[in-house]
């Protein structure tokens, strides 16, 4: 049995979705302000590994019901098909489009579609780290 | 013409994508295709017979003269109704051999269809390049095909040699098509060969060919892998390994040859080549006691033989090869079909092991006149094909005729002795007195000999009406030889020469099969001819052996060398970039202390203290989380100089290596070791000073040079009008540079895949650390070269090979 601490078990659930929802801010924020898939996928990672350290790998597991190279691999193929789709229009690969929605309170919110690559990679990045704590994460759970 | 070969590849892939669970019912799906185009050449056939062709063309790359040409002349029509014919019945076959549930059957009929629509693609083809593109899709299909069963050693040795063997060749064919396209000036095969191209280059192109034809259609030296293929399914080998695939090298000296007759090299090059393998082939598969490898040598012979009849190119000579291509497709695909089922009923198919069969009577009749097709008796299939043979090498008009004629007539004798072991071995158990009866519930039912039954009819039918196939023969003929030769074919010439070489060809026979048991200890003799198969063994070993010492120098397993490696090679490119620069103003900067520099001042005296801290301290969690300042400072850097993206990017990026870095720290000692001796730290010093000062005065040079750098001037201009995104950095990541970001994650995915089975290999159970050990024997086997397929040795390969990807499965 690991050793738990009280302060970390109660907080870390609730850091955990905060840190979520801002690096949900970066990745669809990125186009305009600071921020973007890369860097939203790297502090979704940061909220991973403090359910690590709250909990040991059995808790990085349960953050995901699929499997870590799963995630890799559905952003792989999401960015890879936001690539090669404008092809099937008959436009170079990467061709990006852009409308105009108008959502209440957010008042015109301007959509490009670079951001579905974004989100690839922002997939990517977050299934990068849960394979960095499959990989190494376990490896001393006896000891603990 | 082109929507035939779609639809097999349409209803292949289906059929692999959804037909697993269709289990043995997947053969309905498979039937379609072939049914398809047998109609359609059926509603053809007459135009074509009467001398039309019909020629298609779908323009594909025209900047290079590329085009989709596909054209049906009286030899395509021949070649897909072999194609097409054998493949229903070896499908009807399929269906009775296999059992109602297998691993991958589903696969197995896909790319039996596949195979189909390459084969047709490949004989209807009118462009070279077309070809060539048709030609490696049937030996992929194959591939796959030998190697279903993959969880069998022997079967992915097999494939993977019948591969790389068909493959080279291939790669030398195109060599040889493209001299051959750039001499002529065009890739268009029908104009070609209407107008050869003369000139130095079509000596050695024509070399190159010939290597791809003879490794396809199993050639000697190149005669190994198909013997080796024979560990495929039985419906596998009667289809692809003896009626159809192995034929493609046939086709291809066939079309070539009229054309090519008369440069000098052509004819002794390729006659050459099939006689030898036509007697070196007979003399192997008389020392068979596996039936399909008996049957495998017996194909390679046959081979030889219509190599030799297409290759010296007289119009009698290429007719006789059209019939013995026709009659050889018929009885081979048979007698491959009788020994799958003997295989299929006993469990064995080795002549020492087989009870006597010869109770099993329609079998017995199956085999028996297929047999004897093969052999050349007289009222069946085989014989007006090989009559034709004699009759056309006789009044071949060639130096060397009588040469060829005593080789062939020699291994005509071979051909009746095996063709006789085949049938004495099957049915009468090769005259074993102790051999029990065969098991009268065992045989084989009427549904499961269905397909070899129509063929033997064919067989029988064309042996006593050859005149059936007078008309295809001579389309065929005529399109080869672009003229109108007229073949007639009849049982009964009259007495002349070919016949009483038939007839010496019989009596030789007999009399050596009589003897076969007295002479095999001269025939073992034959074993000593060396075999390419033994050059392949050895060079696969010699690349495996390479690749290990190579491996050994480059990746030395040292972290500071590598590191060492990628520190000097980075620098060195900058460095020598740097030299001769002008080195005036560089130092310039600002004069007054500005509240900005005071704070970038501050903080890099932070970084600074943290570095060196980082290099001195002997702790590892300590030195961890300096180099974690390290990071943090800079970030504090990127925001002082007015770059919040960077600084966001790297203090998550900071964050996150932090965690990872501790996490991996526990597995070491918690001090670092002091043990590296004093030149080694020297040396590193050297190392990273050289790295620092290269990049400090990089940085300089490159500020320095105040021109406006158009590059990221325009990115920045665009960013908002073109990409809709005020986020310069962002918009390069996720537009302008979108295909490097595409790259990077692909590589970010294969590293983490490498690093989680590096990380799970050494933990798995039950799997020791280290690599098995490897069994390190010459490339020869105890048994020999030409024994059966040296399990030893490719066992040790197999396990070499795999051993690149073990720990790869999570």
């Amino acid at each position: 049995m690991m050793r738990r601490l009280v302060t970390l078990d109660q907080t870390v659930p609730i850091i955990f979705y905060v840190v979520m929802v801002g690096s949900l801010y970066m990745l669809f924020a990125g186009h305009n302000q600071p921020g973007g898939g890369f860097v939203g996928g790297l502090v979704a990672g940061a909220a991973v590994s403090l359910r690590y350290i709250s909990g040991g790998i059995q808790e990085v597991r349960s953050t995901s019901r699929l499997k870590p190279w799963t995630v890799l691999g559905i952003g792989v193929i999401v960015a890879a098909t936001a690539a090669v789709a404008p092809v099937l229009i008959g436009q170079p690969v990467l061709t990006s489009g852009y409308t105009v929605w108008e959502i209440p309170v957010l008042g015109d919110v301007a959509l490009s579609s670079a951001l579905v690559f974004d989100i690839g990679v922002y997939i990517c990045v977050v299934g990068l780290v849960l394979m960095v704590f499959e990989a190494f994460g376990d490896r001393f759970e006896k000891e603990r | 013409m082109a929507w035939i070969i779609l639809i097999h590849a349409v209803v292949g892939f289906l059929i692999i994508g959804f037909g697993e669970s269709l289990g043995r019912r997947a053969v309905y799906p498979a039937l379609v295709p072939p049914l398809i185009t047998l109609g359609w050449l059926a509603t053809r056939l007459g135009a074509v017979v009467d001398g039309d062709t019909l020629s298609e063309t779908i323009s594909w790359v025209p900047q290079i003269g590329l085009a989709f040409d596909v054209r049906l002349d009286g030899f395509g029509a021949l070649m897909v109704a072999i194609v097409s014919g054998i493949g229903v019945l070896v499908l009807w076959y399929a269906a009775n051999y296999f059992p109602r549930r297998q691993y991958a059957l589903g696969r197995l009929f896909g790319l039996l269809v596949l195979f189909s629509g390459a084969m047709v693609g490949l004989v209807v083809a009118d462009n070279l390049l077309v070809l060539y593109g048709f030609w490696e899709l049937t030996s992929i299909c194959s591939f796959f095909l030998i190697g279903n069963r993959h969880s069998s050693a022997p079967a992915r040795a097999a494939s993977l040699q019948a591969l790389l063997t068909t493959g080279l060749g291939a790669l030398a064919m195109l060599w040889g098509f493209v001299l051959l396209g750039e001499a002529a000036g065009t890739y268009q095969i029908s104009s070609l060969l209407a107008d050869p191209p003369r000139g130095a280059t079509v000596a050695p192109a024509l070399v190159l060919v010939l290597l791809g034809a003879a490794t396809k259609s199993a050639q000697y030296p190149f005669h190994f892998w198909l013997p080796g293929a024979m560990v495929a399914p039985t419906p596998i080998s009667a289809y692809l390994h003896s009626a159809t695939m192995v034929k493609a090298g046939v086709y291809l000296v066939a079309r070539f040859s009229p054309a090519f007759v008369g440069v000098w090299i052509w004819r002794p090059a390729v006659v050459a080549l099939g006689a030898t393998t036509m007697l070196l082939g007979g003399l192997r598969a008389l020392r068979q006691t596996d039936l399909k490898r008996l049957l495998a040598f017996g194909t390679v012979s046959q081979l030889g033989f219509m190599f030799v009849l297409f290759g010296m190119g007289t119009d009698a000579s290429i007719a006789a090869g059209c019939v013995l291509l026709t009659a050889h497709a018929v009885f081979k695909a048979t007698l491959f079909m009788g020994v799958g089922i003997i295989d299929h009923q006993i469990g064995t198919r080795d002549i020492a092991l087989l009870p006597r069969l010869a109770q099993w009577r329609p079998l017995s009749a199956v085999l028996i006149i297929s047999a004897a097709s093969m052999a050349g008796v007289p009222l069946t299939f085989g014989f007006i094909a090989k009559e034709a043979g004699y009759e056309a090498l006789l009044h071949s008009g060639t130096r060397f005729g009588g040469l060829v004629v005593a080789v062939v007539v020699t291994s005509s004798v071979l051909t009746f002795a095996y063709s006789a072991r085949l049938v004495h071995g099957s049915l009468w158990a090769g005259g074993d007195p102790d051999a029990e009866t065969a098991p009268a519930d065992k045989e084989p039912s009427m549904a499961f000999l269905g397909p070899a039954v129509v063929l033997t009819g064919l067989t029988v039918l064309f042996g006593l009406v050859p005149g059936l196939l007078d008309g295809i023969a001579s389309a065929a003929t005529d399109a080869l030889v672009h003229a109108v030769v007229g073949v007639h074919l009849a049982i009964w010439h009259g007495f002349n020469t070919a016949l009483g070489l038939s007839a010496v060809t019989i009596a030789a026979g007999t009399v050596v099969f009589l003897v076969l048991g007295r002479i095999q200890p001269a025939l073992a003799l034959g074993s000593r001819i060396p075999d390419g198969g033994r050059i392949y063994r050895g060079i696969l070993w010699g690349v495996n052996r390479g690749a290990g010492a190579v491996t050994g120098v480059v990746q030395s397993g040292s972290l500071p060398i590598y590191a060492g490696v990628v520190m000097l090679s980075t620098v060195a490119a900058p460095a020598s970039a740097l030299i001769g620069m002008p080195w005036d103003g560089i130092f310039e900067g600002a004069d007054a202390p500005t509240p900005i520099v005071i704070a970038s001042v501050t903080v890099v005296t932070i970084l600074l203290a943290a570095t060196v801290g980082a290099a001195v301290i002997r702790r590892r969690y300590a030195a961890a989380l300096l180099l974690a300042g390290v990071g943090y400072s800079m970030a504090a850097l990127f925001v002082v100089q007015g770059a919040p993206d960077l600084a966001l990017t790297t203090v998550a990026v900071e964050s996150l290596f932090t965690v990872l870095f501790v996490l991996v720290l526990r597995s070491l000692p918690e001090r670092f070791e002091q043990t590296s001796p004093l030149v080694g730290r020297l040396f590193r010093l050297v190392i990273s000073a050289s790295v620092g000062a290269v990049v400090f005065l990089f940085a300089l040079f490159a500020m320095s040079e105040r021109l406006p750098s158009s590059t990221s001037q325009e990115m920045v201009a665009r960013s908002l009008p073109d990409a809709h995104g005020r986020n310069v950095v962002n918009v390069i990541l996720v537009d302008f540079r979108g295909f490097d970001t595409l790259g990077e994650i692909t590589v970010l995915v294969a590293a983490a895949i490498g690093a989680v089975a590096l990380a799970r290999a050494v933990r798995r159970p039950g799997r020791p650390p280290d690599p098995p050990p490897e069994v390190a024997t010459a490339p020869e086997s105890p048994t020999g070269p030409f024994a059966a397929p040296d399990a030893a040795m490719e066992e040790t390969d197999v396990r070499r090979l795999d051993g690149i990807h073990e720990g790869v499965e999570p």
